[in-house]
């Protein structure tokens, strides 16, 4: 990329040693990590572990209701979170015929998008517990996780729909396409890669959320009744293992090998996913 | 020709959900800032917050709420954890752009994808399990401030190593060409023109970074020590506010609970206009193309 030197001078070659240790100490750490928790995590996990119901706080069993719990906070989480998403991008990009309303809203998205997660969990535990009285409940924890993933959602379709050639859209007016037909024929199938990364990215940040999940879909290790039933997510669960179960290292470790893996592969699909479709124009997972 | 009732009708349902969508910022501020109120009125009201010298919240007989060890607390962490990770990160990202064959340029922005990728409590666990070990035989006690920082430093150095790269990679290719035909050798042209040129991407990076390592939790709340004092050494436990708030939460009420939503309230105003300050920074100066 700098063109010219054939030969590297000393400084030169002192500058690349400094980045390059740096990229070194990166990624000997990044692998320490893996290994890590590979080596703390691989003795507690198996089958029996996976499916078996909480015991003794967590020191013994399994992780099967975490994981069901896990689940179904994420499908009300997705349920709400796409469908809103989706849809105020399409607005953002085909309907807002005054820019202002179009920036005010955006300025909003930005503003949810940096929100701490803690504070999602203060706003969930007051907004979504108390004033719709849904109470310390999978729904509630569902609804926190979406509006922090919202931002996500909102942005990759965004992209995504920006990617449909600019002349579709007269086009179709010059047909006589209705707009309702237009979106739902031309412009969706456009935006649906844009759809897919933002799910996916969504999905790895609502399952590696903890701390708004704390206040507002609780503790409960039993097996989940139901939406309006508390129930604690893995990210919990390994929360409470290490800081407040003694003796429960061993299964935090395992669930956190659990959680890492799932992640690791989720992302490494989103970022397949939008390499091949979204032509590298969507930010790298950083949050 | 004007649009069909079907048309209508998308477009308001349409409407509503975008509203909805940037409407839920506001909500967030209105619910937290409702609850805050009473900490910052009298109950124990800004004086005592700033005033009192202890953070005592429990205490039956004289609560006393100084938060300043707490703020103090949340800026130490996020300056301790911001520098080595601008040093790594952009090292990392110079190294990536410049220096690296093409294979390992991709692998190595691949591995801090997957790096931005572990969730918080997971890397806090890391640090409870195999770090505070090794600092406790060090400098006990162990879970303090710099392993709080170090935990947080492997957080935020993606966030900060991938948007420096990404900088770097818009610099103009003639800058590059004309550093060239002046004869500037590879170093100078990275430390002369090429960082240089790149400096508003990479500080936007790192600001990004600082908001996140102020606003995380989780893995800072595993391994601060969680002792709400100004810390004597780096090696001291601390306290900082979402820690503060994750721990005391659930058992807190009245005056305290309000005092803990203020902190919240406060978490976001400071998070939220770096944020906005970089998204509304005055355009680059002219002659940076």
């Amino acid at each position: 990329m700098i063109g010219g030197a054939a030969r590297l001078s000393r400084n030169d070659r002192l500058l690349g040693a400094a980045g390059g240790f740096a990229a070194l100490v990166v990624l000997v750490g990044f692998g320490a990590i893996v290994f890590d928790l590979f080596q703390t995590g691989t003795a507690s996990l198996s089958i029996p572990f996976l499916v078996g119901k909480v015991e003794n706080g967590g020191r013994a069993g399994g992780i099967g209701p975490v994981l069901i719990s896990t689940g179904m906070i994420l499908l009300v989480c997705l349920a709400v979170a796409l469908p809103l998403g989706t849809g105020c991008a399409i607005w953002l990009s085909e309907f807002a015929s005054k820019i202002r309303f179009a920036r005010a809203i955006t300025a909003g998205i930005d503003l949810l998008a940096s929100v701490p997660s803690i504070v999602f969990g203060l706003f969930g535990m007051v907004f979504f517990c108390r004033t719709l009285g849904l109470g310390f409940s999978i729904t509630s924890g569902g609804l926190t996780l979406a509006c922090m993933i919202l931002p996500i959602v909102i942005r990759t379709t965004l992209i995504g729909l920006s990617g449909a050639p600019s002349n579709l859209r007269p086009g179709a007016a010059a047909l006589g396409l209705s707009r309702v037909s237009t979106i739902r024929h031309l412009l969706l199938p456009v935006a649906i890669p844009g759809v897919v990364v933002g799910t996916t990215l969504g999905i790895s940040r609502a399952l590696a959320e903890t701390a708004a999940l704390i206040f507002t879909s609780g503790y409960a290790t039993r097996w989940p009744e139901g939406f309006d039933d508390s129930g604690r997510a893995i990210s919990v669960h390994i929360y409470d293992l290490a800081m407040n179960v003694p003796g429960g290292a061993a299964n935090a470790a395992a669930s956190a090998l659990v959680l890492l893996l799932a992640l690791l592969f989720i992302n490494y699909l989103a970022t397949l996913l939008a390499d091949r479709w979204l032509l590298k124009r969507i930010a790298p997972t950083s949050e | 020709m004007s649009p069909s009732v079907n048309d209508r009708v998308a477009g308001a349902a349409l409407g509503i959900a975008a509203w909805l969508c940037g409407g839920i910022s506001l909500l967030i501020l209105i619910w937290v800032g409702v609850e805050a109120i009473p900490a910052l009125n009298n109950d124990p009201g800004i004086s005592s917050l700033l005033g009192d010298a202890h953070w005592l919240p429990g205490s039956v007989r004289e609560p006393q709420f100084g938060m300043l060890p707490i703020l103090a607390g949340s800026v130490l962490v996020t300056i301790f954890s911001i520098i080595p990770a601008t040093v790594a990160g952009v090292g990392c990202a110079v190294f990536q752009r410049f220096y690296a064959p093409k294979w390992m340029r991709t692998f190595l922005r691949r591995v801090l994808e997957l790096l931005a990728g572990i969730p918080s409590v997971v890397i806090g666990f890391w640090g409870l399990v195999v770090l505070v070990p090794i600092l406790q035989k060090w400098q006990p006690p162990g879970q303090s401030l710099a392993a709080a920082a170090i935990v947080l430093a492997i957080m935020i150095l993606p966030t900060v190593a991938l948007t420096a790269s990404t900088a770097l990679k818009n610099v103009s290719p003639g800058l590059f060409r004309a550093a060239a035909a002046l004869g500037m050798g590879r170093a100078r042209t990275i430390l002369g023109v090429a960082l240089p040129t790149a400096r508003r991407g990479i500080a936007g990076g790192v600001i990004l970074a600082a908001a996140r390592a102020i606003g995380e939790t989780m893995a800072v709340v595993m391994v601060c020590g969680n002792v709400a004092q100004w810390p004597g050494s780096i090696f001291d436990p601390i306290r900082p506010a979402t820690a503060t708030i994750a721990l005391e939460m659930s058992y807190a009420t009245a005056g305290h609970r309000s005092v803990l939503f203020a902190l919240a309230f406060f978490l976001v105003l400071v998070v939220g206009a770096a944020v906005g300050w970089i998204a509304f920074r005055k355009p680059s100066t002219p002659h940076r193309r």
